[in-house]
């Protein structure tokens, strides 16, 4: 038995470095201003897809990632992995979305691609640490969830069996398919680039990347369709515009504090009981423990 | 059925248990409820609630809401959120409050998505305040400001949700602070009828095995790693930087001198021949900073180096130094977070 699975992955920005122009004024994040990394647990997902597909010869393993049209890169990485396609969903006014804004605008792609039967995720992404994406497209596409999973233990044509690690026990829970499971960072480690597969897929390109290829490599990329990444605009997968981006996102941000710590400079902490206290209120107020 | 907009909270239980972070959210959503003039209500979803309200109206609970099948315990997703969803429909609360919990977090968006409404993960503070929208000029009054850590800790965001309801959150057990409002309060309750709320198609998926299982050791993802090295001198004083780490909600590291020695075991090696962390904290404890373990560790955002010598290398990349004895210092670190936490 073969499964079609998608697998969302987000590039996200490399949250330990952030500079000072990585926020805009409206408060939400200049993406285009950091390191661009795949999302850890995005990369457990993958594993788990590719383990199905590694059981089951016939099985595709397609990356839907949303963001700027760079993000074709977590396909790129993806595809070295071990998956068969992806797709870049990318359009300006998708920006500044919050996680129902975002969930929605995926679940519609997700109806566009057509026949699926599991769609797995990262339990959440680095940026924002909400974990709200995942159970939200299941929602919005009438799905069960099955979050924190921890490993795949068996799937069926009709059922997926799925071992979630919860805050002091594990559970194990059967659900029909199709059906949404987001991944925890817990479960196995994603398999390394695949030097066969690198060279396979690395001139892979999405559509606007190959608009700015040499005429040789476009001429590749015609020949050979699975290079070939394309880029989904909200219109093409039929968005409503009053529910993507900003004004789709029913929470606003009201106010940005910056908690970065500046000083590298060694503190020395005398041993003593009001020095020790102090440092602790110190790393309360700023968000540090606590 | 009682009036609309006030303030709920959804209440977790485990074997005849309101858990701790619920408690919590009672406390703030009274506070909370108090200053909106509108009434704290809760619900319990599950099985065998009988006088399960005698645990939440001290606290100041006004109405208890009780959905008792024994279909509904233990939780899944969809039904819980069936329940929820139609009863916000009915009741039309203006704020929700969840823990920020296995349950809660799988819950809350679920409930969030259907009825549009926003939600906020894992907030640190809660607060009432008004607001103007920059581009309309419309002001609110009272809205749940939604203060919550982003971008890995880097920034501390405020979330409104100026238009949609109910506005909702998820926080975090130990976050807010758990007390009695009066001992002697009492309210009503109100007892629904669970087919009324959830289909018999919502039960889709099915629980197979439960149980009690410890963690693998997970100091990769941890925000907080305690770590000991060759100066801690003894298995047995690892226990300290155990105690520590719970206490902190983090893990213990070890530098490879001390898993050599046999103080710690091997998945909890940081450094090149280990695994390299970037935590939020490290606490680096009797570790004298070889490379190769400063290569596993030095991009930790917050570094403190405990250590008996004031010239131990590792005090170079740390932001703070506390000179003594860790069996000195650790404790007190315990006491003083204790103190100051909630």
């Amino acid at each position: 038995m073969s499964y079609n699975i998608i697998v969302l992955a987000k590039q996200v920005p490399d949250t330990r470095n952030v500079g000072k122009d990585a926020m805009k004024e409206d408060g939400t994040i200049n993406r285009a201003a950091l390191p661009a990394i795949f999302n850890p647990e995005d990369l457990n997902a993958l594993e788990q897809a590719l383990r199905i597909k590694d059981a089951n010869p016939g099985t595709t393993v397609t990356i839907l990632t949303m963001g700027l049209p760079r993000a074709a890169e977590v396909i790129r990485e993806a595809m070295y992995r071990g998956a068969d396609a992806g797709i870049v969903l990318t359009d300006r006014v998708l920006g500044g979305a919050d996680t129902l804004a975002t969930s929605y605008s995926l679940a519609r792609a997700v109806n566009k691609f057509g026949k699926y039967d599991l769609i797995l995720g990262g339990r959440q992404a680095i940026d924002g640490d909400t974990a709200q994406v995942g159970p939200q497209i299941a929602e919005k596409l009438g799905l069960p969830q099955i979050t924190y999973a921890e490993e795949i233990l068996d799937i069926t044509p009709e059922n997926i069996t799925v071992k979630r690690r919860l805050e002091n026990g594990v559970e194990t829970l059967r659900s029909p398919l199709p059906c949404v499971v987001t991944v925890n960072g817990s479960a196995a480690e994603c398999r390394p680039r695949n030097a066969m597969r690198l060279q396979k897929y690395k001139y892979a390109a999405s559509t606007s990347e190959k608009a700015k290829l040499s005429e040789d490599r476009q001429a590749l990329l015609e020949k050979r369709e699975y290079l070939n990444i394309p880029e989904w605009s909200a219109a093409y997968v039929e968005a409503d515009p009053e529910q993507i981006g900003l004004p789709g996102s029913p929470t606003k941000v009201k106010a940005i504090e910056n908690v970065v710590f500046t000083a590298k400079e060694s503190r020395c902490i005398e041993n003593n009981d009001q020095q020790i206290e102090d440092l602790i209120r110190e790393l309360i107020a700023n968000h540090t423990i606590g | 059925m009682t009036d609309n907009n006030n303030l709920i909270v959804y209440c977790e239980y485990d074997e005849g248990r309101i858990a701790d972070v619920s408690l919590e959210l009672l406390t703030k959503g009274r506070q909370l409820a108090s200053k909106l003039g509108v009434k704290l209500e809760a619900i319990v979803i599950g099985d065998n609630l009988d006088g399960i309200e005698k645990q939440l109206f001290p606290y100041g609970v006004d109405t208890v809401y009780k959905v008792s099948d024994k279909r509904l315990y233990p939780y899944t997703s969809n039904p819980h959120a069936a329940v929820l969803i139609n009863l916000f429909r009915e009741i039309k609360p203006q704020i929700c409050l969840m823990g920020a919990t296995c349950i809660g977090r799988d819950l809350g968006p679920r409930v969030s998505s259907c009825l549009h409404s926003g939600l906020t993960a894992d907030c640190t503070s809660l607060e009432i305040g008004d607001h103007k929208d920059p581009k309309t000029g419309k002001e609110y009054t009272d809205l749940l400001y939604q203060i919550r850590p982003a971008f890995g800790g880097n920034i501390v965001a405020t979330i409104v949700n100026p238009d949609c309801r109910p506005q909702m959150a998820t926080v975090r057990e130990g976050v807010m602070k758990k007390e009695i409002f009066d001992e002697n309060h009492k309210g009503e309750v109100i007892e629904l009828e669970a087919s009324k709320y959830v289909k018999p198609e919502d039960f889709v998926v099915e629980i197979i095995d439960r149980h009690i299982e410890k963690s693998k050791i997970n100091i990769k993802g941890a925000p907080i790693i305690v770590a000991g090295g060759y100066g801690m001198g003894s298995r047995e004083n690892f226990d300290l930087l155990y105690q520590l780490a719970e206490t902190l909600g983090g893990e213990v590291g070890a530098s490879r001198a001390a898993v050599d020695a046999g103080f710690a075991e091997h998945a909890r090696q940081i450094g090149q021949t280990g695994v390299t962390v970037r935590p939020k904290l490290y606490i680096a404890c009797g570790i004298s900073g070889q490379i190769q373990h400063i290569a596993g560790m030095q991009d930790s955002s917050i570094i403190i180096s405990i250590n008996n010598d004031p010239d131990a290398p590792i005090n170079t990349i740390a932001d703070f130094v506390i000179t003594g004895n860790v069996e000195d210092i650790v404790p007190k670190l315990i006491k003083y977070y204790k103190k100051n936490s909630k």
